[in-house]
Order: structure tokens, then sequence, then C-alpha cells
């Protein structure tokens, strides 16, 4: 579950004030708001990566507002993917399990499971750099996955991709939605993203925030060809 | 009513390019020129008398010893200096930015007084009751560092401010601290900046010498380094020697650009 509960930020000349909302264990929420309108700096607060001057973060009902990022079991996706560029697709994609010391068989059996689900196998020796938009997409959903966090943050993960490779991407995040897994949290400005894949609805307009339950999104036209998230 | 005439327009891009290139043209041209001239009146022979005689010998060893120490000093300096101009906001950042600047554009025999003057102070001498500084190698690596590692300072900080921090955040959500996430995602990132600061501060280090005249002296086989040995063979009218070794600067000199066009850095404007 998160929970922000009277959030303020101050930036310059740009602030918020007073954000309050909370999505359920294992929903899917779609922040939706105007270019500009803080929904960035909303996930940074989460992921831990900016502290709000007032207010709290609660994560799995706990309070995780003084926590780094590092102790928040968060993933974070952002808008340009942020690829390790100096390491492999297959390092990038064990990068947390690495940090926190596992075995390289574990490494190796998660890295090929994720790789499985995001079509990267032929790839993963490729350096992360130079890829497609969607290509560098799924490396970085990979890889904030790796871990098997309680919560996904993407900030516009469609926002850089082409038609077809868009659904391509909205297939794999609704696999994510239905596995109820992990508890995400995703950026958009646009609304058929919303429409398709939103169990909540988060809609950030001058610094307020209104949240709306959603009946069970349409299923893809292509049908759930896509396969499982693997958790 | 007749139009108005048709003004007359230049659809020609040519005298444009003709005059930038007779401007820029004039001060390629000198450079030119000066390669020219000291190629002309040197040979292959004068060259290799010079690196025939000890004292030379002895001044391109401890050139080479000193550059490379002072290179790894600016280096490690530069790193983390780089590092909090580019990415951290801290009072009084400004001033740390201003001073940081200040040894390229102070006259290279202020820099050599300045530590002149700093080693007669009293903690100057405490350091100097351990180890012998002025006048003596030490020195030598403190003036080529001091004025060194502003080069490199620039660099990195330039280097920093090119990688996106975006990066470093993900690798502190995937379970690093600040620490951790520098080390393993952004300075290998910055390897590039880091072997061009390296290698500039290296190439400084190898012009510097009013800073190296003042505090460490030009004594022959003991803090005698190529810049000095320049200034001490035309000093006693040898200019057969003090041109060859110009030119072997010359030559490296242009082997350092090469190398940091090829491995280094790009599209930053500080070499």
């Amino acid at each position: 579950m998160v929970a922000v509960e009277d959030v303020c930020i101050r930036q310059g000349a740009f602030g918020l004030d007073g954000i309050g909302f909370a999505v359920p264990t294992g929903a899917y929420a779609v922040l939706m708001g105007k270019t500009g309108s803080g929904k960035t700096t909303l996930l940074e607060v989460i992921a831990g990566l900016r502290r709000p001057s007032r207010g709290r973060v609660l994560l799995r009902d706990r309070d995780v507002t003084r926590l780094p990022p590092a102790a928040r079991n968060v993933g974070y996706v952002p808008q340009d993917g942020a690829l390790f560029r100096t390491m492999t697709i297959r390092e990038n994609l064990g990068f947390a399990l690495a940090v926190r010391g596992a075995a390289l068989s574990e490494i190796d059996a998660r890295v090929t499971e994720l790789a499985d689900w995001l079509k990267l196998t032929n790839v993963l020796p490729r350096r992360a750099v130079g890829l497609s938009g969607g290509e560098a997409q799924r490396v970085a959903l990979g890889r904030a996955l790796a871990f098997r966090p309680d919560v996904l943050l993407l900030d516009e993960p469609l926002s850089a991709v082409d038609e077809v490779t868009r659904g391509e991407l909205v297939a794999l995040l609704d696999s994510i939605r239905r596995s109820r897994a992990v508890t995400v949290v995703h950026v958009t400005h646009a609304r058929a993203e919303a429409d398709r894949l939103a169990d909540v609805l988060l809609e950030l307009d001058c610094g307020r925030i209104t949240a709306s339950q959603r009946s069970d999104p349409v299923a893809a036209a292509r049908g759930d060809s896509c396969q499982t998230y693997p958790n | 009513m007749t139009p108005p005439p048709t003004p007359r327009l230049w659809t020609s891009a040519v005298p444009f390019y003709v005059a930038l290139g007779l401007i820029g043209g004039l001060y390629v041209g000198l450079i030119v020129a000066l390669l020219v001239a000291d190629l002309s009146y040197t040979s292959p022979g004068h060259v290799a008398r010079a690196l025939a005689s000890p004292e030379i010998r002895s001044a391109i060893w401890l050139s080479l010893l000193t550059c490379s120490a002072s290179a790894i000093l600016s280096v490690w300096v530069a790193v983390p200096l780089g590092y909090l101009l580019a990415r951290t906001q801290f009072p009084g950042k400004a001033v740390v930015d201003l001073l940081v600047d200040v040894p390229i554009v102070l006259p290279p025999l202020v820099v050599g007084l300045s530590l002149l003057i700093l080693f007669q102070t009293p903690p100057g001498l405490a350091v100097q009751r351990h180890i012998t500084v002025t006048y003596a190698i030490p020195a030598v690596v403190l003036a080529q560092f001091t004025v060194a590692a502003a080069f490199a300072v620039r660099t990195m900080r330039v280097t920093f401010e090119q990688i996106s921090p975006r990066a470093e955040e993900v690798a502190m959500t995937l379970g690093c601290s600040r620490g951790r996430a520098f080390w393993l995602v952004t300075l290998p990132e910055a390897r590039r900046g880091v072997l061009t600061a390296g290698t500039l501060a290296w190439a400084r280090s190898l012009g510097e010498f009013g800073p190296i005249l003042i505090f460490a002296g030009a004594t022959r086989m003991k803090t005698e380094v190529l810049s000095t040995t320049v200034f001490l063979e035309l000093s006693i009218g040898n200019l057969e020697a003090a041109l060859a070794i110009s030119v072997l600067m010359i030559a490296v000199a242009v082997v350092v650009l090469m190398i940091t066009r090829t491995f280094g850095l790009r599209g930053a404007d500080v070499i």
C-alpha cells in the first residue's frame, strides 16, 4: 500500500501543499495531471529522493518518511529510463540483487526469468546504450522489478515510444496489474493509459488530488496473450 | 503603380565564409608559423645530442615523475570537488567556485611566490621539519599540482554536469547508499572525463615554469624539469639544446591532444 499524508513540497516558485492520497495494496494507480503539475516530484518523494517539508509517506503501513531510498523497497522507473550505460543489460537487470549480495545463481535465475518475460533474452550481453525507446523502457522496468519491490513507480513510461511499442508495453504493465504482486503508481498525462490500466485514478490539479475508483479496466483487444509477470 | 525595386540580395554565402576563414586563418597561420620556425631551426641530430646529455636525461626523468605525481593528485582532488560543484548546493559555493579558478588566472610567478611564502609561515615550517619542500622535488610537484588541479577540477565539473543524476538516484532506490551509487554508477560513467582531467593535468604540469622557478628553483640534476631546462639552456646561450627540448615538448603536446580527442570527454570545451 502507498499512502501520502499532508505532504508539502517547495522548490523555488513551485510548491505542493497538503497533498494526500492512498493506494491499496496490489492496486494499479494512475496519477494524471498537466505537465509541470508536480507528478514527478510526488514520485520522487515516495521513492525517498526528495524530502517533503511537511507530511508523511507510508508504505505498507510503515512511516518511511525518514528512510533513505535503499530502505524503502521501491522500484523506480524515471521518464528517460536512466539505464546504467557502462553495464550490460544483464548487469542492469541483476544490479539490485548484486548490490544485496545475492548468490550468482540466484541473480542468473531472476535475470533469465525477467528477460524471458520482457523479451530481452537476445540482447542481454549488449551494453545498455543505443537501445530503442521500447527496449530501454523494458530494461528499466525489469531492473526496477528484479528485487521484487512492494511498490513500483513509473514516470510517464509510455511517452517516448511509438504506437506499436506502446501496445506491447501496455500489455506488460497490464500483466503486472493482474498479478497484484506490486502496488503501482503510474504517472501520465494521457487519458488513454488511465482508461486502459487504472484501478485507482488520481488526478492532480492546482495542487489538489482527487481520487476515484475505477471499475475493472477494459481487457486488451489482443487478449491476455502476454505472459504473466513473474514475481 | 510601379512595384518597388527588388533589393539586391547576396544569394551566395561564399563571401561570408571567406571573410571568416581569412580572419580565423590569421591565428591558425601564426601557430603553424611558430611550429615551422622551431622545426626548421633544429634537426634530428640536435635532438639526439640533447637527449644524450645526462642533465637533460635527468630532467626528462624528473619531469615524468613529477608530472605523473601531479596528475594523480590533481585527479584525486578534482573528482570529489568536481562532483560537489556540479551536483550539490552548499553555503559559500560561489566563493569556492571562484577560488578554484584563481590558480588559472594568477600570474605563474605569483603562484610560485605565494607557495614560497606559505612554507615560511609557522605551519609551513612545521611541515618542513619533516620533509624538505622548498627548493626540492616536492616543491616541483606542489607547484605543478597547484595549477594543474584547477584545470582538472574544471574538467570533472563539466563531466559530472553532463551525466544525468537520474541513474545515481535509480541506483539508490535499487539498494545503494549515495556513496555506493556514486562508486558503482556515476564514476564509471565519468571515465572519459577522468582520463581527460588526468591528461590535461599532466600536460599542464609539463608546461609549468614560473611557479617551479620561484618555489623549487632550477638546480641542474636536482629540481630541473624540461620546462626549466629550456630556460637554463637559453640562459647559457645554448639555443640548439633549448630548441631541441622545445620540439620534444611540442611533440608531447600533440600526442596529449590526440589522446584526449580520441579517448577523452566528448563535447566539452575544456581542452
